[in-house]
């Protein structure tokens, strides 16, 4: 049997058994099969990959089962393997057991570990059968059901009110862009008669030119239909308009952050983009698009990752910033290079997840990073996994020698945009470069936040309930947190539990090589034995890439320089300059903090007149004009003629048959004249 | 299987015990009705096994002539065959809901579901229009009956919407068929399949039936019926009326309405659109306000029927064989869901949204169970749901693109009203002290909710077992449309020669589409 069966389905098998079984396997058996499985999954995922690495492997497809065959619409259970899918197995699958692992520390007191645990592994199968697929159904397959596992983890804490909402709105935002989707794989069909993979990529550079009609008007075929899937990537990828979902989806255990909402599932959109490139290569258009939204989004997003507090908040605004880098990618005719910056961001992000949640967890579940400080010397290990994280996304590295993961990977986004040279590039350059230095400015300010300074605990109501309990269980200890006066409250940070630390030492190593070792392969030239056709990815683009004037090639490391110095200016030396620059900006600060306020908008524009039409479709519609004229109507008109509506209604089932009868009566004395 | 009056039988065995049901006290009468029940499912099995894919359109053929023209004829096809396995599936398991809940009057209970079960099956296997007709009419008989006597507090308006609905359409349905076999000289139903009434004729005749047939879908805006005929039946009353009563009218549609009169449903399928789109939207935001768990559902059902009919007219296989795997799909899971509603009206006795929450708590096997047809429901992959949705959607998509967007935000405003359903129900704290008692699934309503649960996924991850029967009747209904199908709106055209290398310098060519 092919490997990928086991890899693909052993998360699966594991869900099930962890999920039926749960309380009555009891914790240990359900995390231990769910984990081993993931461990097997990641062990035999490495070879592959390393196999394509080595250029010895070629692309196949091992057929499953027949799915659905419905006149010229036929698509089956597959599992497709190339180069592309073997870089997206081994980051699901090893981010996946790194993130089950830190769990049995993380969610060590949880009262309902098997069904937390069940929920990872089922997440796990349904991004295996998402990057596997040969057929866009599948792939909608997997892209619903990774929706479903995020749905379901973010509700976790199903009785936190705000847990469930965030729930909600994730898999409706979703959906928004899944219809989308929906009707990119139907104009797809109409188009190509196929929905399998190959055969439309084969033959979208043949419709290029073509037009058809899409809601009455007249479109460029393969624009529009790459508008429809890319409106589908820009859900699940939590693009500028359908965003709103990622940052309240931190409600969600910080594990499923790290997993599902920074390392894999929000790449969907991505590998999306990347699996159809030479769909997208079709459509000059669309491409535009794609590099347009990318480049709005990273923009955004990093401009309100400069003012949240909220830990987790920050790194989610991150991670959508990011997302945008990587479209810009895709959008300039760079795949490789969005897949490479997805490679390497889901090792560094994943790694800033689970440090929060180490820090979240050492501080006794307190978010608020105005409450911290002064951290560094109390958890160590979690510093450091930090530091690394940080390194690694604000691209520290010098050319030609040596950087960390994400110098490679957004500087080539950068310079991939910059060579394009056409406006949509030169915009996701400049937007690239400016957020750049807005990333520097926000990760330092996590970390000098975080770390440095003064502990700024005492002022932490989660802080004071720790400290409260534990001068309630263990009196003798009192003495011991007597002085408040150094802002820790007499609390004591407690360092991550080996299971916790092992994910977080071993995605360092990510963060710190991912970058160094690998970009020879992703987007050198000649990296076309490696993917393999299995992406667009002109070997001209490379070398222009690669030719770009030296000023180019410095400025993210200036911006990134800039950025540090002034978050060190505003966080170290001097504190108070961050509240003056909040309100000499005033307005545009607290638009900024506020998320440009799109909360708000939707809710005023979709939530709230969905819920106000439907009142009026029920109580106007149904009751007071069809009910009325109708039934009631009819009703009315029965009881005028004198017969009493009461006595009509207690024989209506003798009035029915009676005319029913009469009818057949009626037909067959018909019937039999003739 | 030659020689052996399955279908017969199959009517036979509820009939009998119907009336031996009649004279039977409480227990015994449960008893009857449960083996009588699983007999005939037993006997579904037999009939789906023995069904020759690909052989003869019509197959376990019976025929009596009776009098005058009018005659005893049944057979099946591959679509009839499938809506006899949906009824016979789910009527055991609505004797099995009926169990406890239903302690006054239980035998003629009984009776009327099983006289409803011999009538539901005849419907599908009649090959005689006036058989069918009275088949038809009749099968709601114990429909009223059920949710007259054994229903809500004010069952007495609820049938009375009912009846006066079915009978507008019913009459108009009579004088239509009367019409027919006037003039094509028959009953029988293959012959009149393939008879070309005239293209005037076909508009009146079309219109007649479908004021039937858009009752009992139901159709917006001659909906109103169905939620407070939900609302007020017993829960194994609502099963089998959104399971199978509903599916009469897609039923009466893919028999009648496009086979007998291709040019009036070319011609008439913009309503048909109009009145979908409507549907889908209005019913879909109605859903989302509902305080009342089956009106909700009930609303979600009209939703789910606008899918079906906007697949039956998009004349194509894509869109025919989805909309008869969204029937048996939405029969499969609306009866399910009803019946997940029914297990804690047991407890509670209330259907109000509010009075639940934090079931999660006490009740995770209901919780696993909810969340499975809900899921489904809302069209998630890997269940009936989505199956039925994405061919249905894709065939009508090839036919006009603002319908299939139009009625694709169903994908949305489905998973909103049914999330916050699930969010209300189960979710959130354990708000009230008598809902957070109640205990979860027992061993009875264990057994009806595994095979329904089985049953949607087996149709999702491997629809082949029931796409199969049916693609040959459905390929030549689809040949048969062919002649008055109506024009896509995509107008592709061909690519320009030498396109793809000009396109990057082309912005003209779709300049206009901005």
């Amino acid at each position: 049997m092919d490997p990928i069966l086991f890899i693909v389905f052993l998360p699966l098998a594991a869900a099930i058994i962890a999920g039926l079984g749960n309380r009555a396997l009891g914790n240990v058996a359900a995390k231990s099969v769910t984990t081993g499985a993931l461990f097997v999954s990641c062990a035999l995922s490495w070879p592959i990959f390393l196999s394509f690495l080595g250029g010895h492997a070629e692309p196949h497809v091992v057929q499953v089962l027949q799915w659905v065959q419905s006149g010229s619409m036929v698509f089956d259970w597959a599992l497709r393997v190339d180069t592309l899918t073997a870089v997206m197995l081994v980051v699901v699958t090893s981010v996946s057991a790194l993130v089950h692992l830190y769990s049995w520390g993380y969610m060590a007191e949880d009262p309902d570990q098997p069904r937390f645990f069940a929920y990872l592994s089922l997440f796990t199968f349904a991004m295996l059968m998402l990057v596997t697929a040969d057929n866009l159904v599948q792939m909608f397959f997997g892209w619903e059901g990774v929706g479903l596992a995020s749905y379901l983890l973010i509700g976790f804490w199903f009785k936190k009110p705000s847990a469930s909402a965030a729930a909600i709105k994730a898999f409706v935002v979703n959906r928004v862009g899944d219809l989308g989707f929906m009707l990119g794989i139907f104009g797809t069909f109409l188009v190509f008669n196929t929905v399998s993979i190959p055969e439309i990529l084969a033959g979208s550079p043949g419709m290029a030119g073509s037009t058809i009609h899409f809601l009455g008007m007249q479109w460029d075929t393969m624009t529009i239909l790459c508008i429809l899937l890319f409106i589908g990537a820009m859900g699940k990828s939590a693009q500028l308009g359908l965003h709103t979902w990622l940052p309240d989806a931190m409600e969600g255990p910080t594990p499923v952050s790290a997993l599902i909402h920074a390392a894999t599932m929000v790449t969907a959109g991505v590998f999306m983009v990347c699996r159809l490139s030479p769909m997208f290569e079709a459509s000059p258009t669309a491409m535009a698009v794609v590099t347009v939204v990318g480049a709005c989004t990273l923009f955004f997003a990093a401009t309100i990752g400069t003012t949240q507090w909220d830990i987790k908040r920050v790194i989610a605004y991150s991670t959508c910033s990011q997302l945008g880098y990587m479209f810009v990618a895709a959008g300039v005719g760079a795949p490789g290079a969005a897949m490479f910056h997805l490679f390497t961001h889901a090792f560094f992000k994943a790694l800033l997840f689970l440090g929060a949640g180490a820090v979240i967890h050492a501080m006794h579940h307190e978010q608020d990073m105005r409450f911290y400080g002064g951290l560094r010397k109390h958890i160590p290990l979690t510093y450091w996994a930090m530091m690394a994280g940080t390194l690694a996304i604000t691209g520290v590295g010098i050319v030609d020698v040596f950087g960390f993961a994400g110098f490679y990977s957004k500087d080539s986004i950068l310079e991939a945009a910059y060579a394009s040279s056409g406006q949509a590039g030169l915009f996701g350059f400049w937007m690239g470069i400016f957020a750049a230095l807005l990333t520097s400015f926000y990760s330092w300010r996590l970390i000098f936040l975080t770390f440095y300074g003064k502990p700024r605990w005492a002022g932490s109501e989660h802080i004071q309930h720790a400290v409260h309990d534990d001068h309630h269980g263990h009196d003798d200890h009192a003495h011991a947190h007597g002085h408040h006066d150094d802002g820790t409250a007499g609390y004591r940070p407690h360092e991550a539990p080996l299971n916790m630390g092992v994910p977080l030492v071993v995605l360092s190593l990510g963060a710190v090589l991912a970058g160094f070792v690998f970009h020879h392969e992703f987007i050198s030239e000649g990296t076309g034995h490696f993917w393999k056709g299995s992406i667009a990815f002109a070997e001209h683009t490379i070398h222009a890439l690669h030719e770009v004037p030296t000023w180019v090639k410095w400025a993210p490391f200036a911006v990134m320089l800039t950025g540090l110095l002034t978050a060190y200016q505003f966080y170290i030396r001097k504190p108070e300059t961050p509240a003056q620059v909040a309100a000499q900006l005033g307005g545009i600060y607290r638009f900024v903090y506020n998320k440009w306020y799109f909360d708000e908008l939707y809710d005023r524009i979709f939530v709230r007149p969905a819920f106000w039409l439907g009142e009026k479709f029920w109580k106007w519609g149904d009751i007071g004009l069809i009910d009325r004229f109708g039934p009631n109507g009819a009703a009315w008109v029965v009881a005028q003629g004198s017969r009493g509506a009461q006595r009509f209604q207690s024989g209506y089932v003798y009035s029915y048959a009676l005319v029913m009868l009469l009818g057949l009566t009626a037909a067959i004395s018909w019937v039999m004249v003739h | 299987m030659t020689g052996f009056p399955i279908l017969s039988v199959m009517l036979a065995v509820p009939l009998i015990a119907a009336l031996a049901c009649l004279f039977s006290d409480a227990k015994s009468a449960r008893w009857i009705a449960l083996l009588a029940t699983l007999v005939d499912f037993a006997l579904g099995v037999m009939l789906w096994a023995n069904y020759d894919v690909g052989g003869a359109q019509w197959q376990f053929t019976e025929s009596v002539a009776l009098f005058a023209g009018f005659s005893y004829k049944l057979g099946i096809d591959g679509i009839a065959l499938l809506l006899i396995m949906l009824s016979v599936f789910l009527m055991p398991i609505c004797i099995g809901a009926s169990w406890l809940s239903i302690d006054k009057r239980v035998g003629e209970y009984m009776a009327a579901f099983l006289l409803m079960e011999t009538l539901m099956i005849g419907v599908f296997a009649a090959q005689d229009l006036f058989l069918f007709y009275i088949m038809f009419e009749a099968g709601l008989i114990p429909m009223y009956l059920i949710i007259g006597v054994w229903g809500g507090a004010d069952r007495i308006y609820a049938s009375y919407k009912f009846f006066l609905y079915t009978l507008l359409g019913s009459v108009l349905m009579l004088i239509a068929m009367l019409w027919m076999v006037n003039e094509a000289g028959t009953t029988d139903i293959p012959t009149l399949m393939a008879y070309d009434f005239p293209a005037g004729a076909q508009k009146w005749l079309w219109l007649a039936f479908f004021a039937s047939f858009a009752v009992k879908m139901p159709m917006w805006p001659v909906h109103t019926w169905l939620p407070d005929a939900h609302v007020q039946a017993p829960t194994a009353g609502s099963v089998i009326l959104a399971g199978v009563l509903l599916k009469m009218g897609g039923y009466g549609f893919i028999r009648f309405s496009l086979p007998m009169f291709p040019e009036a449903s070319a011609q008439f399928a913009p309503l048909i659109f109009a009145l979908s789109m409507i549907a889908v939207v209005a019913t879909s935001l109605i859903a989302l306000v509902q305080h009342d768990m089956k009106k909700l559902i009930a609303y979600s059902s009209v939703a789910h029927m606008a899918i079906v009919t906007i697949g039956l007219f998009a004349f194509n296989v894509q869109g025919l064989e989805g909309s008869m795997i969204v029937m048996l799909s939405h029969g499969l899971v609306s009866g399910a869901l009803f019946l997940a509603v029914g297990v804690i009206y047991d407890r509670l006795h209330t259907r109000e949204i509010a009075r639940y929450g934090g079931l999660a708590v006490n009740m995770p096997k209901y919780a696993l169970f909810f969340m499975v047809f809900t899921m489904a429901s809302v069209g998630l992959p890997g269940t009936s749901g989505f199956v039925g949705e994405v061919l249905a959607l894709s065939g009508i998509y090839q036919l006009n693109s603002w319908v299939a967007a139009v009625c694709g935000t169903g994908v949305i405003l489905g998973a909103a009203y049914m999330l916050y359903l699930y969010r209300r129900v189960i979710f959130g704290e354990q708000k009230n002290a008598d809902a957070a008692a109640m205990p979860d699934l027992d061993l009875r309503e264990w057994l009806m909710m595994v095979p329904l649960a089985a049953a949607v996924l087996w149709m999702g991850i491997y629809p082949e077992s029931f796409l199969k029967p049916m693609r040959q009747d459905i390929a030549s209904l689809d040949a048969r449309l062919a002649r008055a199908k109506p024009a896509s709106d995509a107008k592709l055209t061909a690519p320009k020669p030498g396109a793809a290398a000009e396109a990057e310098h082309e912005p003209a060519a779709h300049g206009g589409a901005h």
